[in-house]
């Protein structure tokens, strides 16, 4: 047995730490796998449904301002870049350096939520009350086809992309909001120095958890914000 | 595999172009393609998201067993859409009877 057996991060069920980051790797990679089907059924009904109502889809969509689509789609590219540099950091043993771009990737990820939080507060909010509801975009009794100039059957069908737009980000926004504690938790370990050049399996791990979840928003951002000619 | 340490640098490209096609898909929506729309739209994230699989999630320097997992992952996803759009496409839309 190689000096590696002695590592204090080698369970004893792995050869050495190479077997045992593999085995972790496929571990993540299956995971991913699976969640892409997870999301698969959600883009399966968008694609029958906007092929069926695309009308509705695209006043819908114009609905949503591209523009805070497209800065929340550099603010979350740019946490992968700060996540991509932490397990960099971490694989040439600047643990501090690590520590300091994953609470980077946590800032940005808080940044993509909140402006999530205020472009659901805008459709949400008119909701509330005793009406008249204008301006009321969670599909229901209370929607308010007008908001996106529509009426009769085209209103109606406007609902449908308006449940897939809160279904789709609002289980993705889930998902950063699951990873951020795990971000955290590593970032932590970190901090106290459990990972080195030898040894960063967690650190790799949450990234790749963290670059799933931005290409997800990668294919949500076009397809919920850019229908149609702008 | 924890020997292969990728620069920086290779990051930050990465960055630049994934910013770069997001401007990309913006823009095109200034333009009408048709039928098109869809697929240029769908074309640029796909490009994006194969950038973020290959460098930043390593798949280019990892094992090929990683690859086969990735490949079965779309293909199951493949299947899903296609077999759900086979069956809703060649249906009698609307369901009037339904209502």
């Amino acid at each position: 047995m190689s000096e590696a057996a002695h590592h204090p991060s080698l369970q004893h069920h792995f050869v050495d730490l190479e077997q045992q980051r593999e085995a972790a790797s496929l571990g993540m990679w299956v995971f991913i796998a699976q969640e892409v089907l997870f999301f698969g059924g959600l883009f399966a009904s968008y694609a029958v449904y906007r092929h069926q109502y695309p009308a509705a889809f695209s006043a819908g969509s114009h609905h949503l301002s591209w523009r805070i689509g497209f800065a929340n789609t550099l603010v979350l590219i740019g946490s992968s870049l700060t996540m991509a540099m932490a397990v960099h950091s971490a694989a040439v043993g600047k643990s501090r350096r690590a520590v300091g771009f994953l609470l980077a990737t946590i800032l940005l990820g808080s940044v993509f939520l909140g402006v999530k939080y205020f472009e659901y507060g805008e459709k949400i909010r008119p909701c509330f009350g005793d009406g008249p509801y204008s301006g009321c975009l969670v599909p229901g009794e209370r929607f308010d086809a007008s908001a996106v100039h529509l009426s009769g059957d085209e209103g109606r069908h406007s609902q449908i992309f308006f449940s897939l737009y809160f279904g789709m980000t609002g289980l993705h926004a889930l998902h950063m909001i699951v990873g951020i504690p795990i971000i955290l938790t590593v970032a932590t370990l970190a901090w106290r120095g459990a990972y080195g050049p030898r040894y960063h399996t967690p650190v790799e791990m949450v990234g790749l958890y963290w670059h799933f979840v931005d290409i997800i928003w990668i294919f949500l951002f076009p397809l919920l914000y850019l229908i149609g000619a702008h | 595999m924890s020997g292969h340490v990728v620069s920086w640098k290779i990051y930050l490209a990465v960055f630049a172009a994934l910013a770069a096609l997001t401007g990309v898909t913006v823009l095109v929506t200034g333009y009408d393609f048709g039928p098109l729309n869809l697929i240029v739209a769908l074309g640029v994230a796909v490009t994006k998201a194969s950038l973020v699989v290959l460098y930043f999630m390593h798949a280019r320097y990892s094992p090929r067993l990683t690859g086969v997992v990735i490949a079965s992952g779309l293909a199951f996803f493949v299947i899903l859409v296609f077999l759900i759009l086979t069956d809703y496409l060649s249906r009698p839309w609307p369901l009037t009877a339904a209502g």
